[in-house]
């Protein structure tokens, strides 16, 4: 393997910076290692190397001129393919929008570019970011570098296995549910949902809006902050954005003391359903943060029983509304046009051929639940109980700094296990869910691989909105004691992928 | 399917109608209701449209502020409570012209509720009530192409313009006008000239109906008396001038009953107004309507305008329209007789603009409600969207007062002016149309009178001094019109006296 793809993102900026490497000879390694490895894994659906490669020697010309560049110039990343971007198609991972090019750059890709980040290409995603296993990818599903016999977890799979293979340093994801931290936890990677406003969701294309949230994923704590400190702050494109400094996430992680700290183990998230395995490597850290001088008390979220079946109504109900412009009419996907059919006929039928089950799933069941009649037993109950989510928060936050539960309540199982049991296959976000209604800061941090299965288990921290640096600091601490312990990264231990030579 | 309908007086005398009315304005912003767009009217199909306004996937709504100092400023002056906090929904319906197939809009909690506004019904005062204002984002337009109405029935293929997509508007919703009796067509047309008087003395909208700046859906219902509970409704849409406000009521009264004379009910269903025939037609049925999902819109905030910034606007309201009628009358020494026909003829703000243009007030009058509204009369056309602006008017009157022209001369130059050839300066030089005094071009037509006319002259010889006027018509004729008749007498009579 060459010998920039185990690098952190932190260090290869340095280098290109200080002129002891190029930019180009960095994406060019990665484009090589795409090309040998994500036939396997595809993570990829769509990788523009010509484009990567001259952003790279943009960077370099940049450099070499003396330009001041951003501390994550020139290291290549690749971008969930829900997040637009200008002269690379967006599909969503959905058929109805093949062909798509967008005319214009999402605000985070917008950062992105400008930060002088090169963009390697898009990653895959269960269609319109449903599913947490990215089989529901209408072009094939995402492999886990760990065992690619295993689900990488979901939507944002591919951005977790690109950083897990090493096909890219940094990633980008977008967390509704539990969508950049489970695939996180499974693939033994740092991914972060930021505060809800504190990341733009402009060009994101919507799932549920009051629950997306783009955010950096990446191999090291530091590498996430230095890429979330990007990505994110105020966006006037954005309504629902925060107008407020980025807290200093960098400084928190470089800091990683978590001396004092009020750590709150949630009750209801583990115990009995939980893996083993999974239970008892969250048990270790909990114990290891207390070792570094963290305070950890148990805290009890009664609310969090009823999270599932509240998101399960409100992410169908807004979802069933921002897919309503999937119509055949502007963009994407148009079947059965054939001169004969009225403009509704032509909607059905491109909707029939170009959306996958769990999208027509979720689409009728969010139509069923704002019907009239039906809304207020259905979406204005799950909103009630969105409200007393946020209430066991605040509760929680009064006495502790950050909560903590493993991320996900097994490691990664077989593809194809769940695919028929969607209700199993909702269970993965579980412990992710709440936060995403409560709109505060979470991240899942690796802490070790599940004795039974040899698979990765991730930590799930959770912090009052706006205070997302403690999440840095609780991430940097762990991750600073547990390399010492392995003697090394976790991702060290990822089976070497066979590479196809180009 | 054309119904029967019943003698208008007739079905008065039978029923009660009860009216409520929605009208639509469009506002003046220069950007739309979520994104920087412009919202100029008339440029080419799909010039002014961006992520935003076409709802492409990604794209985010930013509510523009002026759009709702405009909202709280038209619910001020329509005497609503305005809401200290409120928030926009989703109207979940696919149609082509909708990018999003949602609409944003408001639902239950509208900006503005609560109000109510007194019109003048031909000199008498009527009190309507305002259920709501809010705000929400206009749709695109649709052209049927193929077919031979232009309606969607028949034709080929549509034509999609995402202009106007995204406009903003604020719908008044009234609460159920009742009480109006035999009146209420008049009483209609009346509340919506004055919401276009008032909105444009607000300065938030171009109020233009032809445009479509201004629009009325229109529902009305029957009742045997006024203490039967309401009736079945039907709402007309596409009720676009004050004159069709008025007939399409009026239409829809005597349709109304003509059913229920029969013992037919009436359908509640949504009726497309036919200005050429001057009747209804069946549009969609509320019963089988869809059911819109209404549900906030999560991609904004909560709109919570401080109370300060209320009162700041509160501050910049323009005088109420009835107490402004006043004071004009009084400044303008207008009767009761002659203001009521100002009004009624729509030329109230255009007489107020020709004043401010230095023009009498009398003389302004006397043009618009005049010559002017015989003009607008002639052609269909609403009073304010002759082309013709106060200013010219004034230009005009200028020119009259000069001595340049006389009134008949006055009417050509209009004619010009109305046809596009230029200020009223230009047409009477263009036309050449100005007055002749030159005595020697009038002495010559004065000679010639007198000779082809030898009775008459004698006549006058023999002091019959009133016979003058059949010489000056001769001079005249032979002058097309154009000769200073004052000038003409004095020189006729210095020739024959």
């Amino acid at each position: 393997m060459n010998e920039h793809l185990r690098r952190s993102a932190a260090d290869l900026a340095a280098d290109i910076a200080a002129r002891r490497i190029s930019s180009e000879e960095v994406t060019r390694a990665h484009l090589e290692r795409i090309e040998a490895v994500d036939e396997e894994v595809h993570a990829f659906l769509h990788v523009d190397g010509e484009r990567a490669l001259a952003a790279a020697r943009d960077v370099d010309a940049r450099v070499a001129a003396g330009e001041p560049v951003g501390p994550l110039a020139g290291v290549p990343l690749g971008l969930k393919d829900v997040l637009t971007m200008r002269g690379a198609p967006t599909t969503c991972g959905s058929k109805i929008l093949q062909g798509w090019h967008p005319p214009y750059d999402a605000t985070v890709t917008r950062r992105l570019l400008e930060a002088g980040l090169v963009v390697l290409g898009k990653t895959n995603m269960d269609e319109f970011a449903m599913g947490s296993s990215t089989e529901n990818s209408a072009y094939g599903p995402t492999r886990n570098p760990w065992d690619t016999s295993r689900i990488p977890g979901g939507s944002g799979g591919g951005s977790a296995a690109a950083l897990a293979a090493f096909e890219a340093p940094l990633t980008i994801g977008t967390d509704t549910g539990g969508s950049i931290r489970q695939p996180a936890a499974v693939t033994g990677t740092v991914g972060v949902k930021p505060t809800y406003g504190g990341t733009s969701r402009y060009g994101l294309v919507a799932l549920a809006s009051s629950l997306d949230q783009p955010g950096p994923c990446a191999r090291t704590v530091l590498d996430a902050a230095l890429l979330h400190e990007v990505i994110g702050g105020h966006d006037p494109l954005d309504s629902t954005s925060i107008d407020a400094p980025v807290p200093d996430v960098v400084g928190a992680a470089r800091s990683g003391d978590v001396t004092g700290l009020k750590v709150g183990v949630v009750r209801e998230l583990g115990g009995a359903g939980y893996q083993p395995g999974v239970q008892q490597r969250f048990d270790e850290a909990v114990a290891l943060l207390s070792s570094l001088g963290a305070e950890v008390v148990e805290v009890s979220c009664p609310s969090f029983e009823q999270a599932l079946a509240a998101y399960y109504l409100i992410l169908p109900s807004e979802c069933s509304s921002n897919l309503a412009k999937f119509d055949a009419m502007r963009f994407g996907l148009r079947v059965g046009d054939d001169g004969s059919r009225s403009a509704e006929e032509v909607m059905n039928l491109t909707r029939e051929a170009g959306f996958g089950d769990e999208v027509k799933r979720r689409i009728i069941i969010g139509t069923y639940a704002l019907s009239s009649g039906y809304y207020d037993a259905y979406y204005g109950s799950a909103q009630k109980v969105r409200t007393l989510i946020v209430r066991d928060f605040a509760a929680a936050f009064e006495t502790v700094d950050v909560l903590v539960s493993p991320t996900t309540p097994t490691t990664a199982w077989p593809l194809g296990e769940r695919v028929d049991d969607p209700l199993a296959m909702y269970a993965a976000d579980l412990c992710t869910i709440p936060s995403n209604l409560a709109g505060n800061a979470s991240a899942s941090f690796p802490v070790g691989l599940a004795p039974e299965d040899g698979l990765p288990v991730g930590l799930q921290v959770i912090a009052p909105p706006m205070a997302d640096d403690r999440l840095y600091r609780v991430g940097a601490a762990l991750e600073r004691a547990l390399t010492e312990q392995w003697g090394g990264s976790l991702l060290d231990r990822v089976p070497e992928r066979a590479e196809v030579s180009a | 399917m054309s119904a029967a309908v019943m003698d208008y007086d007739e079905a008065l005398a039978a029923f009660d109608p009860v009216m409520g009315l929605e009208v639509h304005v469009e506002l003046s912003t220069a950007s739309k209701m979520f994104c920087g767009c412009s919202t100029a009217f008339g440029a080419p199909p799909n010039t002014q449209t961006c992520p935003v306004c076409l709802g492409l996937p990604g794209a985010l709504p930013v509510v523009n502020r002026t759009a709702v100092e405009s909202a709280i400023r038209i619910g001020l002056a329509l005497n609503c409570s305005i809401a200290e906090w409120c928030r926009f929904a989703r109207k979940n319906y696919f149609y082509p012209d909708m990018p999003k197939n949602y609409q944003i809009s408001q639902y239950d909690e509208p900006i503005a509720f609560d109000g109510w506004v007194e019109v003048d019904v031909d000199g008498e005062p009527f009190r309507i009530e305002i259920e709501r204002a809010h705000m929400e984002e206009d749709t695109g337009k649709s052209l049927h192409v193929g077919g031979s109405t232009g309606r969607i029935h028949g034709a080929s293929h549509s034509l999609l313009d995402y202009n106007r997509s995204g406009v903003p508007l604020i719908e008044i919703v009234t609460k159920p006008i009742t009480g109006a009796g035999a009146r209420a067509p008049e009483v209609a047309r009346a509340y919506v000239a004055h919401l276009r008087d008032l909105l444009r003395a607000l300065g938030v909208s171009d109020v233009r109906m032809e445009q479509g700046s201004l629009r009325c859906d229109a529902n009305v219902s029957l009742r045997p008396d006024p203490a039967a509970p309401l009736g079945t409704r039907t709402e007309t849409k596409n009720v676009n001038s004050l004159r069709s406000v008025e007939r399409a009521l009026r239409y829809e009264i005597t349709r109304q009953a003509a059913l229920l004379r029969e013992g037919t009910p009436v359908t509640q269903e949504t009726r497309h107004w036919h200005e050429d025939t001057g009747t209804t037609t069946a549009g969609r049925s509320k019963e089988t309507a869809e059911d819109y999902r209404y549900f906030p819109e999560p991609d904004l905030v909560p709109v919570a305008p401080s109370r300060e910034w209320v009162e700041e606007l509160r501050a910049t309201l323009p005088e109420q329209p009835h107490l402004r009628r006043k004071r004009l009358l009084a400044e303008w020494g207008y009767t009761e007789l002659e203001m009521r026909d100002v009004v009624s003829s729509g030329a109230l703000e255009l007489i107020e603009q020709t004043v401010a243009a230095g023009c009498a007030p009398q003389a302004a009058r006397k043009w618009w409600v005049g010559e002017l509204a015989r003009r607008a009369n002639e052609t269909g056309s609403e009073l304010d969207a002759l082309p013709i602006s106060p200013a010219q008017v004034a230009q005009l009157q200028q020119l009259v007062e000069a001595g340049t022209i006389n009134d008949k001369l006055a009417r050509q130059v209009i004619e010009g002016v109305l046809a596009g050839e230029g200020e009223p300066a230009e047409v009477v030089e263009s036309r050449g149309l100005a007055v002749v005094s030159d005595d020697d071009a009038l002495g010559a037509a004065v000679d010639a009178a007198i000779a082809a006319n030898p009775d008459v002259a004698e006549k006058i010889r023999g002091g019959k001094v009133q016979a003058a006027g059949a010489l000056i018509g001769a001079v005249m004729k032979q002058m097309r019109g154009q000769a200073d008749a004052a000038r003409v007498r004095e020189l006729i009579l210095a020739r024959l006296g």
